[in-house]
């Protein structure tokens, strides 16, 4: 589904990737786990096509489209979500707003239909209620005044509404408390499917004890430098990143 | 010095000019070489205002109602349309609200452009009784090649309660002034405004609100949106005169600036007298926050749909602030047509 190819970017002038190459198929998840300042959220961002980041070489396809040539808001309807590491705060906007808009813009893209309000309503419903979350919530400003745990469970309904194909989430255990986590990785579960693929990107081994990875990969110094079955991220655990970062 | 007066006597050595402190970011004086001549009477068909299904007084030309009393006991909401059906030419209106003891109004009044390139000052006296009530609503459309000044002198009684809006898109040169006293004793003024400007447009809000009494209360907030060669002004002063003690006053002004060409001028100001108050004051002025444009573009929304949203949010808290749900309503919809652009 994905397909990375020697992929090199950089940000203020500084190449962050230095030419990484990764394919995620159709059905599976794979983690990306790596030190700090290791290129994970610059990956995010150039997926996304986040202004500032400028790819100087290599490719990335969805389902063998070009994705770099597309503007954010088409890649996202062509199905590419991010689960934001700081979820923005949206002041004025209220979060059913938000998303109604966002998909009704997605649709719109598509060449679909709108959703009515009632199927919208019913929708999100259905999805806080999977992640225990208050509905009331979805009627204040989106993310403004939330916690960090409200912000990470808000982006992951917002995947769940708006049902990506492909989607990267970015440090998303990171501010949530176990019960949360166990919460958000449900949610994340439940999205699993035969044409749904996702990146998992963390620093930690213990997001990938809830949502186990196909595949996890290491990155180092802007490329992928290792890559293997779940195990790998329990070697990283214990080992840490340090044979890594000497070969890398 | 005034615009009315010019407006009548033709002398334009009498317009305010940028040597006037009050009047340095709105040069009339550098603007209007010649006073225009009167508009004439106008009696056709001005089509409908912005404010629907309310009670409606037109001024057109400046001719028209001058006054209108709202008795104790009284609820009413009316709508004022002052109407510029002119082209080149010049006029002044002169308008007085009374509003008696423990009465209530909602004032809708409107600001209509209908021709090009005429002067025009609306001259507003407006008084409240004790305990009454007064909800003013500005919605100023103006001609982009006009000058349009509305002024307002607003008496305040112990225990009266007065809130504005004034929403505006603009002219040539436009200003919205409001000078209100206010006797504390309990009553509380509530003083908004928002600028929504384009083009080569200026708008020059200007307040002013003096707390001669102990226990007033003073909130206000002004928003402003500005692009292209857009120019906005703020000018809100508060003062709180000796022995006006327990005044609580707030004053927020916060702008954004969507052009590298647009300007925005604020100048909040609290002059204190007295020693046991709580004053503050808040001025930001910015750009939109391109995270959070990015964010919302990652969502699937188009670059200038999720501009238009987060400025429509912006200038929402004002609107929000609004009491009177049809003007509300009506003050949604002219900010979300004059933002869709963006």
């Amino acid at each position: 589904m994905l397909k990375i190819k020697n992929l090199h970017a950089t940000v203020g002038g500084t190449e962050i990737l230095k030419g990484l190459s990764l394919d995620v198929p159709a059905g599976e998840v794979h983690a990306i786990m790596g030190p700090n300042g290791a290129g994970k959220s610059t990956l995010s961002y150039v997926l996304t096509g986040r202004g500032g980041y400028e790819v100087t070489q290599g490719s990335a396809t969805l389902d063998g489209e070009d994705l770099l040539a597309l503007e954010p808001n088409e890649r996202a309807a062509k199905g590419v979500f991010l689960s934001f590491q700081y979820p923005l705060e949206i002041p004025g906007v209220p979060a059913l707003t938000f998303v109604r808009t966002a998909l009704n813009a997605q649709r719109k893209a598509r060449g679909e239909p709108e959703v009515t309000a009632p199927e919208f309503l019913k929708l999100a419903r259905e999805k806080a209620a999977g992640l225990k979350m208050d509905f009331d919530m979805l009627k204040r400003p989106l993310n403004v005044g939330f916690s960090g745990g409200e912000k990470k469970r808000m982006e992951i309904l917002q995947m769940a509404m708006l049902a990506p194909r492909f989607a990267i989430l970015d440090e998303t255990d990171s501010g949530l408390d176990i019960d949360a986590l166990r919460i958000v990785s449900d949610g994340v579960n439940a999205m699993r499917s035969p044409d749904r693929a996702m990146l998992v990107i963390t620093h930690y081994q213990r997001l990938l004890d809830y949502i186990r990875p196909d595949r996890v990969h290491v990155l180092v110094g802007g490329r992928i430098v290792a890559s293997g079955g779940p195990d790998l991220a329990h070697e990283l655990e214990r080992e840490g990143y340090d044979k890594y970062a000497r070969a890398a | 010095m005034s615009l009315a007066t010019v407006i009548l006597t033709g002398d334009v050595a009498e317009l305010p000019s940028k040597r006037d402190e009050d009047w340095r970011w709105t040069d009339l004086r550098g603007l209007i070489r010649a006073v225009p001549p009167a508009s004439l009477v106008y009696e056709g068909p001005i089509g409908p205002g912005p404010f629907e299904g309310a009670e409606t007084l037109a001024v057109v030309n400046g001719h028209g109602p001058t006054r209108l009393h709202v008795r104790a006991g009284e609820q009413r909401v009316v709508a004022v349309r002052f109407v510029s059906h002119a082209t080149e030419t010049a006029h002044l209106a002169r308008f007085a609200l009374e509003v008696d003891a423990g009465a209530s109004v909602t004032l809708l009044e409107s600001y209509e452009g209908q021709g090009s390139g005429y002067i025009a000052h609306a001259d507003l006296d407006i008084r409240l009784g004790e305990g009454a009530r007064l909800e003013r609503v500005v919605l100023a459309d103006d001609e982009a090649d006009a000058v349009s000044v509305s002024s307002a002198e607003v008496a305040l009684s112990a225990g009266s309660v007065f809130g504005q809006t004034a929403l505006t898109s603009g002219a040539k040169r436009q200003r919205i002034e409001t000078r209100v006293t206010h006797p504390g004793h309990g009553a509380t003024v509530r003083m908004d405004g928002a600028y929504l400007l384009a083009d080569k447009r200026h708008s020059d809000i200007t307040t002013v609100v003096v707390h001669d009494g102990v226990d007033g209360t003073t909130e206000q907030l002004t928003k402003g949106v500005v692009r292209d060669q857009a120019r906005g002004i703020f000018q809100g002063r508060i003062v709180v005169s000796e022995g006006a003690d327990r005044t609580d006053a707030r004053m927020g002004h916060h702008a954004l600036i969507l052009s590298e060409r647009a300007e925005v001028d604020a100048k909040p100001e609290l002059l204190i007298y007295a020693d046991d108050v709580q004053c503050a004051h808040g001025n930001t002025i910015g750009a939109l926050d391109e995270a959070a444009i990015f964010y919302a573009r990652q969502r699937g929304i188009p670059d200038a749909q999720a501009r238009a949203m987060l400025t429509e949010a912006f200038i929402g808290e004002v609107i929000d602030r609004i009491g009177h749900e049809g003007a509300r309503d009506a003050a949604r919809a002219w900010a979300a047509k004059r933002l869709g652009g963006y």
